[in-house]
């Protein structure tokens, strides 16, 4: 019996690509294989900081954190979708930078940002200034409309209250972006490094140890009027700054799952036991293959996320449908990793625990495979 | 073949031919029909199929691109993807004579004599003479190469004796493409291979139905004991089969070929089982409120989109740097156990009415879901089963080592 998805690919966004897309993949795909080889990821595993500056600074040079940013502001002026196939080369390397949070700060910015602090802003993340973004909360919700922080009006300005959690990079931040809540009512919020005081960081032990994370109580923390973004685009900022995560993510964790999957291919072609190479036997070779599948449907999931980005109604369930499957894919293909590598995937020196773990860090943030499958359930029936 | 047609000549066929299948497409003919040519069990399904086909052939929507010369319209292949895309619109039969007019017919168009064109290709498309193809032997299923059936070269005939199976319509067709043995010298097990365009009329041809898995028939074992054929039905040389065998497949897989139209397999459309699940219910409330049906339905329709999105994007050769070949060679065994998946999740949506089955007067579509997944296990065993796809693409695709 054949099949045809019939009308239900008429719902759903097709699939294209840019010829910039095409260029930055390429040129990523060589430089995060030179400047991210697993030695260097397993050095910084153990560096404070977390991350190269020098790769940084050439990440700069690179003009990748303007990609998304208008011309207007410093940026190059292109889109979401050409900064997928870079993240994807990131994580397919375990290259941990503030890239992501720096292009998604940006993203929150000039969707609920006024014109002078676009001004003020934009120009300073792409010149390689890091801005983060502190969203989540110790209830531990994905649902980002979950706000108890909250800003009160004190003298000109306001005063901030409560905790928030995974605030990647913050210690380097020259600029977090909260959500609290003003009168009751979501809003973004710009903090300075300089008004944070050093105690109110936490370093956290994160199950990913490429990655840096800290937790910011901010209790006490004045900002000035001026940091408020607009009030009547905050909420909606809010669900563009988690789809943007979830497509980065999705993109980092297709690169990882891809790792994850070469890695155990190539102990599988070594190894031998009872005189044979163990990818000779079935048991091992076919669920690798299984993965690979897994793989590649997240892939075109992911790609066709990055293409409909910010269309209305198509872009969000794409979105949603790359960050489920790759959360599915990456986590069965990380599992098996470990399991296939027998004794040795089970110590911290082999690479299948830092798929493993960094599967299991994109699982928890911005949503795992089943809470976007549930919010594509409201989407589509 | 005619020069490439104009947008309003396209669009006068498309019209005369929207108006022809609209009325002569045949409604419900009171008996079931089959959902592809390989389950072909009755007497009065072969017959309205055949006349089916025929009603197709003489309007014109049929090989309307095949040359006139032979029995074809003579006309530019669009005008025939017109006529098939009209009869898959209005959800004709299917097309019966599918070895004939899908593979063995390009081949003889492709690589056959004079004679052979002549004497064959009219009678594939009218009906008059339906085919079957004997690859598949009991004890070669995976390994199509090591075929055993011998042939005999004997003055002005060759002699056959083995057996063939799994032969769809193998009880009803006229002639048989024919894999068989010719000699075992040679470097290897394809250079004794020899290829013949069979009657299955021939004495010493003996056909025994097999039952299916959905209780019904459409394939057969062929026994040939010292069946004589004329030495004619030799297509090119001894020794040329396993290289003509192949060329069949790559029609089978619908590779550049100009192809007679027609569909002849029943396509399940992704929508209809979530309209069967929006029909269904569960505990008095609509099965889809039910959180874990939900949640089933969305991953599967990830998944349809997930095979759509590969279907594209197997055709962006920037898309796909890394392992060119992955997507397609990936995509039979993603697809087919997808529906096997899809078509028996489908089953959960009936409660008891799950126990039904086809022509029960109860049964929920009359069967056609639980049919369907019994069906789809030919596509995961035939065309090389599952297991053997996961071979091919660890050892193809990815370069493990090949199992000995």
């Amino acid at each position: 019996m054949a099949f045809s998805e019939g009308n239900l690919a008429d719902h759903l966004g097709g699939l294209g690509y840019s010829e910039e897309q095409i260029e930055l993949m390429d040129v990523a795909t060589s430089f995060c294989r030179d400047k991210s080889p697993i030695d260097k990821v397993r050095k910084l595993i153990n560096d404070e900081h977390g991350y190269d500056p020098g790769v940084w600074q050439e990440i700069v040079d690179l003009g990748w954190l303007g990609i998304a940013v208008p011309e207007a502001h410093g940026g190059v002026g292109l889109s979401m979708a050409e900064v997928a196939p870079i993240a994807e080369q990131m994580g397919r390397r375990l290259l941990a930078t503030p890239f992501a949070t720096c292009t998604i700060a940006a993203q929150a910015l000039l969707a609920a940002g006024d014109e002078a602090q676009c001004a003020e802003w934009l120009p300073r993340i792409v010149a390689g200034e890091v801005a983060t973004l502190a969203l989540t909360e110790p209830h531990g919700d994905w649902n980002l409309g979950h706000v108890e922080a909250s800003a009160k009006a004190q003298g000109e300005g306001y005063v901030l209250s409560g905790t928030k959690q995974f605030v990647v990079y913050a210690q380097h931040a020259a600029l977090v972006i909260a959500s609290v809540t003003v009168d009751g009512a979501l809003r973004l919020a710009l903090i300075e490094r300089s008004a944070i005081p050093d105690g109110a960081l936490r370093r956290e032990i994160i199950i990913d140890e490429t990655k840096r994370s800290y937790e910011l109580t901010l209790d006490g923390i004045t900002i000035p009027a001026s940091a408020l973004l607009d009030a009547g685009r905050s909420g909606s900022a809010l669900g563009q700054i988690e789809l943007a995560n979830a497509l980065l993510q999705a993109a980092e964790m297709c690169g990882g799952t891809q790792s994850a999957i070469d890695y155990t291919i190539e102990y599988l072609k070594t190894r031998k036991q009872f005189g044979k190479l163990i990818g000779e036997y079935q048991a091992l070779k076919h669920p690798i293959t299984n993965a690979y599948v897994a793989y590649e449907k997240a892939r075109s999931h992911m790609l066709s996320a990055a293409h409909n980005f910010g269309q209305q109604g198509v872009g969000e369930i794409a979105v949603r449908m790359a960050k489920a499957s790759a959360d599915k894919a990456y986590s069965f293909a990380a599992d098996r990793a470990v399991q296939f590598h027998g004794g040795f995937g089970f110590t911290h020196d082999c690479d299948a625990g830092l798929y493993r773990r960094s599967a299991i860090w994109h699982a928890s943030q911005y949503g795992d495979a089943a809470w976007h499958r549930s919010k594509l359930a409201d989407l589509l029936f | 073949m005619s020069s490439r047609p104009t947008p309003a000549e396209l669009a006068e066929y498309e019209a005369q031919a929207d108006a022809w299948f609209r009325e002569n497409t045949p409604k419900d003919p009171g008996f079931m029909l089959p959902l592809t040519f390989m389950e072909v069990s009755t007497d009065q399904q072969f017959e309205f199929l055949c006349a089916w086909q025929r009603k197709v052939y003489e309007a014109g929507y049929l090989g309307a691109s095949w040359p006139s010369e032979y029995g074809g319209g003579g006309l530019h292949p669009d005008f025939q993807r017109i006529a098939t895309k009209l009869m898959k619109k209005y959800d004709g039969p299917i097309m019966l004579n599918a070895i004939g007019i899908g593979w063995a017919g390009p081949l003889i168009l492709d690589i056959g004599s004079e004679e052979e064109k002549q004497k064959y290709i009219k009678g594939m498309l009218n009906a008059e003479d339906i085919w079957c193809q004997g690859f598949s032997e009991p004890e070669n299923g995976s390994d199509l190469g090591n075929a055993q059936l011998k042939a005999v070269r004997d003055g002005e005939e060759y002699v056959l004796n083995g057996s063939k199976i799994w032969t769809s319509l193998g009880d009803r067709a006229k002639y048989m493409i024919l894999l068989a043995r010719t000699s075992n010298e040679g470097p290897n097990k394809y250079a004794g291979l020899s290829f013949f365009l069979a009657p299955m009329d021939a004495p010493g041809v003996e056909t025994r139905r097999i039952k299916k898995l959905t209780g019904e028939y459409g394939f057969v074992q062929c026994f040939f004991t010292d069946a004589r054929i004329p030495a004619e039905c030799l297509m090119g040389n001894e020794g040329d089969g396993w290289k003509i065998a192949m060329k069949t497949l790559e029609y089978e897989r619908g590779a550049k070929v100009n192809l007679a139209g027609g569909y002849f397999l029943k396509e399940l459309d992704a929508m209809g089982v979530v309209e069967l699940a929006r029909e269904s219910q569960r505990g008095g409330k609509p099965l889809l409120d039910d959180p874990v049906m939900k949640d089933r339905m969305v991953d599967f329709m990830m998944d349809i989109q997930a095979l759509n999105l590969n279907n594209q994007r197997r055709r962006m050769g920037p898309l796909v740097q890394d392992r060119p070949m992955g997507l397609a060679l990936m995509n039979k065994l993603a697809r087919t156990e997808m529906i096997r998946e899809l078509t028996e999740f489908s089953l959960s949506f009936q409660g008891t009415r799950g126990g039904y089955y086809v022509d029960d007067p109860c049964a929920v579509d009359n069967g056609y879901w639980h049919r369907s997944y019994l069906n789809s296990f030919s596509a995961t065993i035939g065309g090389g089963t599952s297991e053997i796809q996961r071979n091919i693409v660890a050892e193809h695709v990815l370069g493990l080592p090949k199992g000995r």
